[in-house]
C-alpha cells in the first residue's frame, strides 16, 4: 500500500515539476512586485461586486501584474458578513485583498456592523455608476422640477421604487430630500429586491418614480418606455441625454463606486506592493477594455486620496440614513 | 405568421451540430445540478459566465436555456425518490411523488413529471412565442396590492397539507413563517431575529430548511427506528410504466399546470415555487380522487411539475420583451446578456432577432432533449430504492450536507442545516405535517412585504386592496377556496339530516 502510494508519487513528480517551471517562466517579469493574490467578492457569484473581482482576475493575470489571482465569494449581508472575515482573519496579509463599494458603506451602518471600513487599508476606487431618476413614459412629471415640486408639497404623496433599504438609491433620495428642503423621514421609498422588481413596479405605474444605476435601465430609457429625468453626474456624460442633477436645481452628485481595500497591519512594503499592482492594472489596456465592455465608467483614485474621499463618503451617507430614520 | 418564419430561422440556426451539442451539454449539467440541492441554475451559471465567454453568444444561450430547464427535470427525480428537493419548485412534488414511490409507484411519478414537464415546457415555449406581449402586460398590471391578493390565495394551498390535525398543522405553518421573519427586514434594513449571528442577516435560505425538514429529518426518523433493516421496501410494484388509469388521471393536470405556471413565472416575484402551490391546490379540489391525496396522489406529482417548467419559459418572457428579469437564474442571464453588449429590451428582438429565435428554438429542442434523456433513465432511478436502507439514508445525509455546503461555503449552514433536521425529526415523531411550515416560510415573507409595499404606496389606506379589480377577484378566489368546501359540506349535513 504504502510503496504504492510512492511510486504514484515519483509519476506525478516529474509533470508537476515540468509545470511548476513554466509557470515560473510565464511570470518571470512581474515577479518585483506579487505572485499570488486572494481577491475576496464580498457578494454571491454574479453580481457586480463579483464581477469587478473576476474582471480584475482578468486583468491581473493577462498583463502579467500578478501571477495567479485566486476570487473567492463570501456573500451576505451587504458585504458586511465578507468584511469580518477579511478583517478578523487576513489581517498582515500582503497577498489579500477585497472589494468594497458605496453599498457596503451604507450596509455597515445599517447592520450595525462591529468591523468598520475604517480598519482596512485602502488601496484604490477603481469604477463607478451613476444613478438615475425615472418616470414611466406616461407620467404627469414632465421634468426633474415637476417631481420635486409634488415631493416639496407632500413628500409623501411621491412614491420612489429602487434597491434595498439604505442602499445606493435610497441614499440618493435622502440627499434629494436633504437639498430642496423636504423633511427625508417622510420620504415614501418603496425598497424592491432586484432591479427586476422595481423595474416592473415603474412600467406598471405602481410607483410615482424610480432611481437605479443608468445601466440596468439604459435599455428602456432608449425605448422610451421610461423618462430619465436626471442623473447624478456632476456633468453631462457624453453620449447620454439625460439633464443632471444640478442643471434641474438640486446641488448635489453621488456615483456608486466599487474600489479595493486591503487587510489591515500591512507594513509599507506590502502596502507599495498593492498599490502598484492597482494602479498598474487601473492603467493596462486590458482593463481599460474591460471597462469599456462592460460600460463601467473608470473611477480610478489611488491610496491616499481613495482614503480621504472614503472618510467623506461615509460622514455624508451616515448624515443622510439618520435623517432618513435608518440609522439612530 | 411573422413570429413563424423567424422561429423556422431559429430552428435552422439551433440545429447546428455544434449547437447541438451545446444545448445536450447544458441539459445534462442542468439536470446534475438540479438533483444536488444547493445548486441551483443561478450559481451555475454565474460561475460559466468567465469560461463561455470565449463561445459566441448564440451557443452560450442554448446552454444556459438547457441549465434551466434540466435542473427542473433533475430536481424532480430526487424528490420524488429520495425526499429530498434539489430546487425550491420541487419541493410540492415530494409531499405525492414520495408518497407514490413508497407504494412502489416511483416510476410513474417519473414518468408523470418527466412527461408533464416535456408537455408544460412545450407549451410555454409556444406561448412565449406566440402570446409574449399580451403576458407581459398582464404581469405589469400586478403592483403589490395584486400581490398580496396572490400570495392570500397560494396561502390557501396550506389547507390541503394541513394533515389530519389542523392544530398541528397550523403550528407548522407558523414555525414557518417565523422562520421567514429572520433576516434584514427589506423595506426597513433593520434585522430581525438573527439572535446577534451576522449569518443570518440575509434570512434561511429555503434550500437549507427544505433539506434539513425533508431529507434530514426524515433520515434521522428513518434511523431512530428499530425495524430500519427489516422494513419492507417496496422498489416497483406492477409496470414500470404508466397504466392506463394513470395516463387519464395526469393529462388534465398536465394542462391545468402549464396554463398555471406560464403567466405566473412572467411575474416578478412569481417564482416556481407560487404557481407549484396553487397547481396542487388545485389538483386536490378538482380530483376525483381527494382521499388519495397524502397518500400518493399522481395528480400532485403531474400538476405541480408541469406548473414549475412552464413557469421557467414564462421567466423568458419580460426578460426578453422588457430585460426585466423575475428570478435569480433570469438576473443572471441578464448579466449573460449584457456580457455580450446585448441589452435585452423591446430592442432586443429588432437588434438580436437571430439570438432570440434560435433561443426559443433550442428550448423546444432542449425539452425533447430532456424528455429523451429522462424516460430511459427512469427504470435506472427507481433502482436507487433498492439500495439497502442504511446505506441510501447514509447517502442522503452526504448529499444534503454537501448540498448545502455548496450553497454559501459557509459552516453555519450546516449547523444551521441539522439543526432544522432534528426539528423535522421531532415533527415526524409527533406527527406535525413538514409541508404548511415550508408553503409558510416561502410565502410568509413575500405576503409581508407586498403587503406593506401597498401600504405604503397608498399611504396607509387599506381599502387598496379591495379597489383594484384584480386585486378583489383573486381574494375572492382565496376566499372561495378556502370557505367553499366548509359550506359545501355543511350544507350536504344538512341536506342529509333533513332528510
Amino acid at each position: 500500500m504504502l510503496d504504492f502510494a510512492g511510486r504514484r508519487a515519483r509519476r506525478w513528480r516529474i509533470p508537476f515539476a515540468a509545470a511548476a517551471m513554466m509557470m515560473t517562466v510565464a511570470t518571470a517579469p512581474a515577479a518585483q512586485t506579487l505572485d499570488r493574490l486572494e481577491l475576496i467578492a464580498p457578494a454571491s457569484p454574479g453580481g457586480g461586486w463579483d464581477q469587478t473581482a473576476r474582471s480584475m482576475q482578468e486583468a491581473m493575470q493577462s498583463e502579467g501584474i500578478i501571477g495567479r489571482v485566486e476570487v473567492e465569494n463570501i456573500p451576505g449581508a451587504g458585504g458586511t458578513i465578507g468584511l469580518a472575515q477579511f478583517v478578523d482573519s487576513r489581517a498582515g496579509q500582503g497577498d489579500a485583498m477585497m472589494i468594497s463599494g458605496l453599498v457596503m458603506v451604507g450596509a455597515i451602518l445599517t447592520n450595525q456592523a462591529p468591523v468598520t471600513l475604517e480598519q482596512v487599508t485602502p488601496i484604490a476606487r477603481l469604477t463607478g455608476e451613476y444613478e438615475v431618476i425615472v418616470v414611466p413614459a406616461d407620467s404627469p412629471h414632465q421634468s426633474l422640477q415637476d417631481l420635486i415640486d409634488a415631493f416639496r408639497e407632500d413628500p409623501g404623496s411621491v412614491s420612489w421604487g429602487g434597491g434595498s433599504a439604505g442602499g445606493t438609491d435610497h441614499i440618493l433620495v435622502g440627499l434629494i430630500a436633504q437639498e430642496v428642503g423636504a423633511d427625508p423621514s417622510k420620504i415614501n421609498y418603496i425598497p424592491f429586491s432586484g432591479g427586476g422588481e422595481a423595474l416592473a413596479a415603474i412600467l406598471g405605474g405602481h410607483v410615482t418614480a424610480g432611481v437605479s444605476g443608468l445601466g440596468e435601465w439604459v435599455g428602456q430609457i432608449q425605448a422610451g418606455e421610461l423618462r430619465a429625468l436626471a442623473i447624478s453626474s456632476p456633468e453631462r456624460l457624453p453620449g447620454v441625454d439625460i439633464p443632471t442633477l444640478m442643471e434641474g436645481g438640486v446641488d448635489l452628485d453621488l456615483v456608486n463606486w466599487r474600489g479595493v481595500v486591503a487587510p489591515p497591519e500591512l507594513d509599507e512594503a506590502e502596502r507599495e506592493a498593492l498599490l502598484g499592482a492597482a494602479d498598474t492594472m487601473a492603467k493596462s489596456e486590458t482593463w481599460q477594455g474591460i471597462l469599456e465592455n462592460r460600460n463601467w465608467m473608470d473611477a480610478y483614485l489611488p491610496g491616499d486620496e481613495f482614503a480621504a474621499f472614503l472618510e467623506e463618503e461615509r460622514q455624508r451617507v451616515e448624515g443622510v440614513l439618520r435623517d432618513i430614520g435608518l440609522v439612530q | 405568421m411573422e413570429a413563424f418564419g423567424s422561429l423556422l430561422d431559429g430552428f435552422a440556426l439551433a440545429l447546428t451540430p455544434l449547437n447541438l451539442f451545446w444545448a445536450l451539454l447544458g441539459v445534462t449539467l442542468g439536470t446534475a445540478i438540479g438533483i444536488l440541492p444547493g445548486i441551483g441554475p443561478a450559481l451555475t451559471v454565474a460561475l460559466l459566465l468567465p469560461v463561455t465567454f470565449q463561445l459566441d453568444a448564440t451557443s452560450a444561450f442554448i446552454m444556459f436555456a438547457g441549465i434551466y430547464y434540466g435542473a427542473m427535470y433533475g430536481s424532480s427525480t430526487t424528490s420524488i425518490l429520495l425526499n429530498t428537493p434539489g430546487e425550491s419548485g420541487s419541493i410540492i412534488t415530494a409531499i405525492e411523488g414520495n408518497l407514490m414511490a413508497r407504494k412502489g409507484r416511483g416510476a410513474p411519478a417519473l414518468a408523470t413529471a418527466a412527461i408533464g414537464s416535456f408537455i408544460a415546457g412545450t407549451l410555454a415555449t409556444l406561448a412565449l412565442t406566440f402570446l409574449a406581449p399580451i403576458i407581459v402586460d398582464l404581469a405589469l398590471r400586478f403592483g403589490p396590492a395584486e400581490y398580496f391578493a396572490l400570495m392570500i390565495l397560494a396561502f390557501t394551498t396550506v389547507s390541503a397539507v394541513l394533515g389530519a390535525s389542523i392544530l398541528r398543522g397550523l403550528a407548522s405553518l407558523f414555525l414557518g413563517l417565523a422562520l421567514g421573519l429572520v433576516g434584514i427586514d427589506l423595506q426597513t434594513g433593520q434585522a430581525r431575529f438573527t439572535l446577534g449571528f451576522p449569518q443570518l442577516l440575509d434570512g434561511i435560505d429555503i434550500v437549507i430548511v427544505a433539506v434539513g425538514l425533508f431529507a434530514v429529518g426524515e433520515a434521522f426518523y428513518i434511523i431512530s427506528r428499530r425495524d430500519l433493516a427489516t422494513e419492507e421496501v417496496v422498489p416497483i410494484k406492477g409496470s414500470i410504466w404508466m397504466t392506463a388509469a394513470e395516463w387519464a388521471r395526469s393529462w388534465k393536470p398536465w394542462l391545468r399546470g402549464s396554463v398555471i405556471g406560464f403567466p405566473l413565472g412572467a411575474m416578478p416575484a412569481g417564482g416556481t415555487e407560487i404557481p407549484t402551490f396553487l397547481s396542487y391546490l388545485v389538483e386536490r379540489r378538482l380530483s376525483r380522487h381527494p382521499e388519495e391525496f397524502g397518500k400518493g396522489a399522481i395528480e400532485g406529482v403531474a400538476g405541480p411539475e408541469a406548473a414549475n417548467n412552464s413557469a421557467v419559459a414564462g421567466v423568458l418572457v419580460p426578460l426578453l420583451t422588457l430585460g426585466l428579469p423575475t428570478s435569480a437564474t433570469a438576473a443572471i442571464l441578464l448579466a449573460a446578456f449584457q456580457q455580450y453588449g446585448l441589452q435585452p429590451g423591446p430592442m432586443l428582438f429588432q437588434n438580436e432577432g437571430e439570438l432570440v429565435w434560435s433561443l426559443i428554438a433550442s428550448l423546444y429542442i432542449g425539452n425533447l432533449m430532456l424528455l429523451v434523456l429522462n424516460l430511459p433513465l427512469v427504470g435506472l432511478w427507481v433502482r436507487l430504492l433498492s439500495i439497502p436502507r442504511p446505506l441510501l439514508y447514509a447517502g442522503i445525509l452526504v448529499f444534503a450536507t454537501l448540498g448545502t455546503y455548496s450553497l454559501n461555503g459557509s459552516a453555519f449552514d450546516l449547523v444551521l442545516l441539522y439543526i432544522i433536521g432534528v426539528v423535522g425529526f421531532l415533527m415526524r415523531r409527533f406527527g406535525v405535517p413538514v409541508a404548511p411550515c415550508i408553503i409558510g416560510l416561502i410565502l410568509g415573507p413575500l405576503a409581508e412585504q407586498h403587503f406593506r409595499r401597498a401600504l405604503s404606496i397608498s399611504q396607509g389606506d387599506p381599502t387598496v386592496f379591495f379597489s383594484s379589480p384584480l386585486s378583489a377577484t383573486l381574494l375572492a378566489i382565496a376566499a372561495l377556496a378556502l370557505f367553499g368546501p366548509m359550506i359545501l359540506r355543511w350544507r350536504m349535513n344538512r341536506a342529509a339530516q333533513s332528510s
